[in-house]
């Protein structure tokens, strides 16, 4: 982290990455309120009130018209930004394809939520794991400072030709939405430099009458796919080049496509993502000064999955405890399960566990990272629970 | 005459209604047009990648959206400060049916958009299913006459009152066997600041059945049997009415089409028979539509 500025500033994180949108300068901005993603849109709906932002910002009948609206405004040629969470995210699902097919660079900020049903409003990642395959570029926030940077970064990743990619930059609802905290807010000129206006390779224009979204037929369709598929391997790269380029710009730096915290001579290594990451930094404190060789890995890059960069980085753990909040329901969940395909062909055989936790805004705590590590200390003898459901109540059951 | 903004060689199907549609409204608004579709017939016929039949810029997402996706496009052409015209032609399924939230949106936002419906009275491209715009009577393949029906229960869906109660300031109906009509709405319809509405009759050969030769006389015979009555509104005033001037009965139109044949074989149909001529009938007086 830089030298604090005189940008620091004590503020709700929709409005540190409402400002972030500010400083990307979308022509059009549509979304559809849902809790908890509504303090971004309220407070972007200000700024155009005030005339601090020159957005086109249009409310809309549904989160399903909102992303479609953003397809019309980017085939038009505009930079386009969108925000939602949990049942909005599954009502935009086949618009997401459609936004990643058409290689639209939409950036859209999702304040991850539990989908009903039971309705739950609170935090865990069910929507945005749930949405891993349609074709959009993940990266999920530790805070709100990462939140507010990787917004900015999201733009210049998702427009470069060579990628064109939509982008979802995840944030824990509540949990990152709505807390107070010391952010460093962009600098708008710094901003602009970092990002300049966006150049649409290909726009409706009736002088040069283009056709967008022809359909194809199986001769073709695969084709389509794969690039998809060749940009986001691409991205990759990309990614890692924008995280180095931000840091030359703003003095901040968390990793590209992952990040550690005592990593190097970590045996037992936790993997997740998102803002539990700040708990179980505190944990690996506290078991640290006990003796305990535990690391951390946060994945900041979910899609593209960083295969290599994975194996790298976790080539030594003895074993490897991975945390999320989400369930493949009938599966096991998203990261553990792509995780250990990333891993079957190298010749990585630490054990890996996996654990559900948090889901629906259940607290995971310092204990349950210690209880955690217990387990994988029980794992890297003999895999006992492959599988489990952190602090279930069975008593309710 | 000038050359067609919708070239030939597409695959929409001899006798259909829907490119002779296409181009009498894409001649009336010229080369200055972008075009957003949702899917449908229309979207296969006329861009199987790498080919497309359309010469002016043309915008495809999905078959419930293409009214967001228009509002999108408005608001850029707005931005950049472009006097583009922005036309979405869909079929009725997407505008009756799954697309109605969507178009909502865009008639209450009032985005400056002219909304053309081919309006072929049921799901046509997957194989003739009934839709909201599906007339009472109607076979289709899920509303088939049999010893327990005779074909769709219901009347058609009011779209153009569902436009009007949003106070779109220009709703009109038109037909693809009045040209000169139809290009006259289209040019009057994208004067308007603000949203518009125009539903076309426009025959579907497959789902209809019916002589190839014989589609542009049916959908006169629409009109003039006052089961299509062509209307306009202006800020929610019937401003004009297209007068019939030689006026048949419901059942010269409905016995030229495979679709109400069943009404003709049964002697218990003789009642829906009637109640289609009701309907007619209570056009032509609401209308006026015989002088």
């Amino acid at each position: 982290m830089s030298e604090k500025t005189a940008n620091m500033k004590v503020v709700e994180g929709s409005y540190a990455v409402a400002h972030a949108v500010m400083c990307c300068r979308p022509d059009v901005i549509s979304a559809y309120p849902i809790t908890p993603q509504t303090h971004i849109v309220e407070n972007l709906s200000q700024m155009v009130a005030d005339g601090e932002l020159d957005s086109e910002f249009l409310t809309v009948d549904s989160e399903f018209s909102a992303l479609s609206v953003l397809v019309g405004s980017s085939a038009a040629g505009g930079r386009c930004y969108s925000s939602t969470t949990s049942q909005g995210l599954a009502l935009m699902y086949e618009v997401l394809y459609n936004v990643s097919g058409m290689r639209m660079p939409i950036v859209m900020n999702v304040a991850n939520r539990a989908i009903g049903a039971p309705l739950n409003i609170w935090n865990d990642q069910q929507d945005a794991i749930g949405a891993r395959d349609v074709g959009w570029l993940q990266i999920y926030a530790e805070n709100v400072q990462e939140a507010v940077d990787a917004t900015l970064q999201a733009y210049k990743i998702a427009e470069d030709v060579q990628i064109r990619t939509p982008i979802m930059v995840c944030m824990d609802g509540f949990v990152l939405t709505h807390v107070y905290e010391p952010v460093e807010l962009l600098d708008k000129e710094k901003a602009e430099e970092f990002l300049p206006d966006y150049q649409p390779a290909d726009i409706l224009d009736p002088a040069h009458p283009k056709t967008f979204g022809a359909f194809a037929d199986p001769s073709t369709f695969t084709e389509f796919r794969y690039q998809q598929f060749e940009a986001q391997q691409k991205a990759l790269i990309k990614i890692e080049k924008v995280a180095r380029e931000f840091e030359e710009t703003f003095g901040r730096y968390y990793g590209g496509l992952l990040d550690g915290y005592f990593l190097d001579d970590a045996e037992i290594v936790i993997v997740t993502l998102g803002s539990v990451i700040g708990t179980i930094k505190d944990a690996i404190d506290a078991m640290r000064a006990e003796g305990k060789k535990v690391g951390l890995l946060k994945v900041r890059s979910y899609r593209p999955f960083p295969v290599q960069a994975l194996r790298k980085a976790l080539k030594d753990a003895s074993v490897i405890a991975v945390i999320e909040k989400d369930v493949a329901i009938g599966g096991e969940a998203g990261l553990v399960t792509d995780l250990k395909a990333a891993f079957y062909n190298s010749n990585i055989r630490s054990p890996i566990i996996g654990f559900t936790a948090g889901l629906g805004g259940r607290d995971i705590t310092i204990k349950d990272i210690r209880n955690i590590v217990a387990k994988a200390e029980v794992a890297r003898k003999g895999i006992q629970s492959e599988f489990e459901f952190l602090n279930l109540r069975t008593e309710i059951l | 005459m000038e050359k067609s903004l919708l070239a030939p060689g597409h695959r929409a199907c001899a006798g259909c209604a829907m490119p002779t549609t296409i181009r009498l409204v894409l001649d009336a608004a010229g080369p200055n047009t972008i075009v957003v579709s949702p899917t449908g017939c229309l979207e296969v016929t006329t861009t199987p990648f790498p080919e497309s039949a359309w010469c002016v810029p043309w915008l495809h997402s999905l078959f419930e959206n293409a009214s967001a996706v228009a509002s999108g496009v408005e608001v850029m052409l707005k931005r950049r400060g472009k006097d583009t015209n922005l036309i979405v032609i869909g079929g009725d399924g997407s505008t009756f049916d799954i697309g109605m939230g969507s178009n909502s949106g865009m008639f209450e936002r009032g985005h400056k958009v002219l909304y053309v419906c081919y309006d072929n009275e049921a799901y046509m491209n997957t194989g003739v299913q009934r839709s909201g715009s599906t007339p009472f009577c109607a076979q289709t393949t899920t509303t088939p006459p049999g010893s327990h029906s005779q074909g769709n229960p219901r009347p058609k869906k009011d779209m153009p009152a569902i436009a009007l109660a949003h106070k779109v300031p220009y709703v009109a109906t038109a037909s693809v066997a009045y040209p000169v009509d139809l290009r006259r709405k289209v040019k009057k319809a994208l004067q308007v600041n603000g949203p518009s509405y125009i539903q076309v009759n426009a025959p579907c050969i497959t789902g209809w059945t019916f002589d190839a030769g014989t589609m542009i006389e049916l959908a006169r015979l629409a009109v003039e049997s006052g089961l299509w009555p062509l209307m306009e509104y202006e800020n929610g005033e019937l401003t004009g009415v297209k007068k019939v001037r030689r006026p048949k009965l419901a059942a010269e139109y409905l016995k030229l089409q495979g679709r109400y044949k069943h009404l003709f074989k049964k002697a218990e149909c003789a009642d829906s028979l009637r109640q289609i001529q009701a309907l007619a009938d209570a056009n032509i007086a609401r209308y006026k539509l015989v002088d």
